[in-house]
């Protein structure tokens, strides 16, 4: 899922500025799991802007609305009475999100309130971690499903740096060397010879590198 | 338009089975703590949500205690923890938001504990008073005093 952290009330203060009639938008999918923008948090940030508006006599009126999912059409419409209340649309769904909320509405200002942060998983309860970089080329197969690109600190794709000690990796100590990880799982699941054959360098051409990427599938389209 | 001191209003959040048992013993043994708090029985402090917190304040509360079991002896076996977590994160939202943080706060009691909560109550009451009345409280009484007028 995609993972995303709140700013602080006075970053959020400092962006709605000049408005006077704000809707906190919530979207129902990853940012509610990772626990930043969904029904809940959208009260409380709603709540938190409130009595910084009144606190700092900042005058402006604080609505919510949280729709099951900010990235797609069917479910924006969900918002759209709310959103022409408004006079600006603070967002607290992913970056994808907000933009899908601001070309649906060219004429409203549509912020982000949260930091969209990475696509991970829910490590324990309150703790989430980064496990794909959506490189474009997923390599997962080729060592044991654990992803150099995005868990080695350095990208390595042929073995350690040699930097790591004791399982730690060099750049934070914190953090268990991803080769240390990858060499477990291989040995631990019968595939050690997969590390035998070199990986020529990746292609990042499916990356970010190249711009905004786009998917089209035409057995889908209509 | 009235000068008289406003009354504050604290809010009690008291846990079943410790502090609201405490507050109830308190009355029995004859203990008077300050008239402005506000008893809610709550099943467990751990039921609370941070926008409780949030709310309060909104709606005019200038102070509001949360008062659970003693660590250790949740009747949920840590509800108590994760209230205190809540407060926490509570307590630093509103200092963001420009409220004094002090006017929300985490205490410990057992329901035997009826002179301790009593305490806490009043100590609150005192950091309420020398706080002042919240100043959303405040606005909110400007603006509808102004509309009177």
């Amino acid at each position: 899922m995609i993972v995303a952290e709140r700013k602080t009330i006075p970053e959020l203060i400092d962006i709605l500025q000049g408005h006077k009639n704000v809707l906190v938008l919530g979207c129902g999918t990853c940012v509610t799991v990772c626990l930043a923008g969904g029904e809940r948090e959208v009260s409380i940030i709603a709540s938190a802007l409130r009595i910084a508006s009144r606190t700092q006599n900042l005058d402006f009126k604080v609505s919510e609305l949280t729709i099951e999912r900010q990235c797609d059409n069917i479910f924006i419409e969900q918002a759209a009475e709310a959103i022409d209340k408004s006079d600006a649309v603070l967002s607290l769904g992913c970056g994808a999100g907000v933009q899908a909320i601001a070309e649906r509405y060219p004429r409203k200002p549509v912020y982000a309130g949260l930091n969209t942060k990475f696509l991970g998983i829910l490590e324990e309860r309150g703790i989430w971690t980064e496990k794909c970089a959506a490189c474009g080329a997923c390599v997962l197969h080729e060592y044991g499903g654990i992803c150099p690109v995005t868990r080695c600190a350095k990208h390595m794709l042929n073995g350690p740096c040699g930097g790591s000690k004791e399982d730690r990796c060099e750049v934070n100590p914190d953090r268990p060397c991803a080769w240390q990880l990858i060499y477990q799982r291989l040995k631990s699941i019968g595939q050690l010879q997969k590390l035998e054959q070199v990986t020529m360098p990746k292609n990042w051409g499916p990356s970010l590198s190249g711009g905004p990427r786009t998917i089209i599938r035409d057995d889908h389209r209509i | 338009m009235s000068s008289a001191k406003k009354e504050t209003t604290i809010v009690a959040f008291c846990c079943i089975y410790c502090a609201y048992a405490a507050a109830d013993l308190a009355g029995s043994m004859r203990l008077q703590y300050p008239s402005n708090i506000r008893i809610l029985r709550t099943p467990c402090t751990g039921r609370l949500e941070v926008e409780y917190f949030m709310k309060a304040f909104e709606d005019g509360a200038d102070g509001v205690i949360v008062a659970g079991c003693e660590e250790g002896s949740c009747h949920f076996k840590e509800g108590n923890l994760v209230a205190k977590r809540r407060v926490n994160y509570a307590k630093k939202l509103l200092a963001e938001a420009g409220l004094e943080s002090d006017r929300l706060r985490m205490v410990n009691v057992s329901a035997a504990s009826a002179r301790k909560l009593v305490d806490y109550l009043k100590e609150m009451a005192a950091t309420i008073e020398k706080l002042g009345p919240s100043p959303l409280h405040t606005v909110k009484q400007l603006a509808r005093q102004e509309s009177k007028s």
